[in-house]
């Protein structure tokens, strides 16, 4: 299958070799190359400079062709705005955006997108792991979950 | 009318400004602390400090009666969500988005932001109108219709001169509105025979600048 993955941070460089060494087509994006540091030396997949936003970026990395994008940079709105780019203007058939910020997920979640939350995530595997057997009730998102206001961990 | 403004950089600031000395309630969402501050001390209790693409954010503001949403940060992505957000969770009537790359036009478009407001084109248009770096100025972009208004001076070597309106191939669905001969305006009707020196304005589809550049200045 052919991935384009949108940000080289921990995550997304990870991703990207995984699925390198998992045999499929990569092909990672980020605006900074110092990030591509973090891609093994035998990574065989494309690394490409530049802003997820733009078309053209994008279309370089082949998303016409791709089957899968994830859009995994720290910036809640970049990985929405990609995310959106790919599912709207290039028919990418799967297509998955990490969002901080819970109330922000739930929105683009309702709105169609398929979101992954790991502030969400990662409070509800604690939360297992400790109290196992327990019912995890929703939390309602507080006002001011983000007191800076802040792009979340940016 | 009760407006709220997303992002407090110098449009936001300026946009405040006016808007509330035209006599309308207006509200600014800043994230950086210092400038809530610098702003309260200017323009009272309308400044408040957090995130505009957070919905909790948007509610606390009164999203709900807002009229208008305007967000003019300086990041496409933060306009875009913010206007999304308040326009599909919030249903607010209109938004509107400043927009810097003007590539990002096209696919707030396509992402359902349809009043985009972008300064690097108009500056562009601006200059273009000021220094013409080709014979054909833009005059105006009509954004739903896909028209554009354009100026063209006809010059010596144009093979529309002295021929009547008539005997030009001008592009399908254009029309000239006007045609301004020593500073009076003409009424452009077929039998009209061009001169040098004419101002020939012309409403034409946004994409056919390069036939009307053939008929009206020649290769």
């Amino acid at each position: 299958m052919k991935f384009v993955i949108l940000g080289c941070g921990r995550v997304g460089s990870r991703l990207a070799t995984m699925l390198d060494m998992m045999g499929h087509d990569v092909a990672i994006i980020d605006k900074n190359q110092d990030s591509f540091k973090r891609l093994p030396p035998n990574y065989n997949g494309q690394a490409i400079i530049g802003v997820g936003i733009d078309e053209d970026v994008l279309r370089s990395a082949g998303i016409e062709q791709a089957d899968v994008f994830a859009a995994v940079t720290n910036g809640d709105n970049t990985n929405i705005m990609a995310s959106e780019i790919a599912k709207e203007l290039f028919n990418v058939p799967r297509v998955l955006a990490r969002i901080y910020d819970p109330l922000r997920e739930e929105t683009y979640h309702a709105l169609g997108l398929e979101t992954i939350c790991p502030t969400t995530l990662i409070s509800n595997v604690i939360v297992g792991r400790v109290l196992p057997g327990e019912n995890k009730p929703k939390v309602p998102t507080p006002a001011g979950t983000n007191p800076l206001g802040t792009e979340a961990s940016a | 009318m009760y407006i709220i403004i997303a992002g407090g950089g110098k449009v936001g600031r300026f946009l405040t400004e006016t808007l509330v000395n035209r006599g309308h309630e207006v509200l600014l969402i800043e994230k950086e602390k210092y400038k809530v501050d610098q702003y309260t001390e200017q323009f009272g209790g309308i400044v408040v400090q957090g995130d505009a693409c957070e919905a909790q954010v948007l509610s606390d503001a009164g999203i709900a009666r807002a009229d208008v949403l305007i967000a003019v940060t300086g990041d496409d992505e933060d306009n875009l969500v913010c206007c999304q957000v308040a326009k599909r969770k919030f249903k607010v009537a209109r938004v509107i988005a400043r927009i810097n790359n003007p590539k990002n036009e096209r696919i707030f478009r396509a992402l359902g932001i349809d009043a985009t407001v972008s300064h690097t084109k108009a500056l562009l248009e601006i200059i273009e109108q000021e220094l013409p770096l080709s014979s054909l100025r833009h005059l105006h972009y009509i954004r739903d219709s896909k028209l554009e208004i354009v100026e063209v001076i006809i010059g010596p070597e144009s093979p529309a001169r002295d021929q009547p309106i008539s005997s030009l191939n001008f592009p399908q669905d254009s029309s000239i509105l006007l045609v301004v001969r020593s500073g009076k305006v003409l009424v452009p009707s077929g039998t009209l025979v061009l001169r040098e020196r004419d101002e020939i304005v012309i409403l034409t589809p946004q994409n056919s600048d390069n036939q009307v550049q053939e008929v009206l200045i020649g290769e």
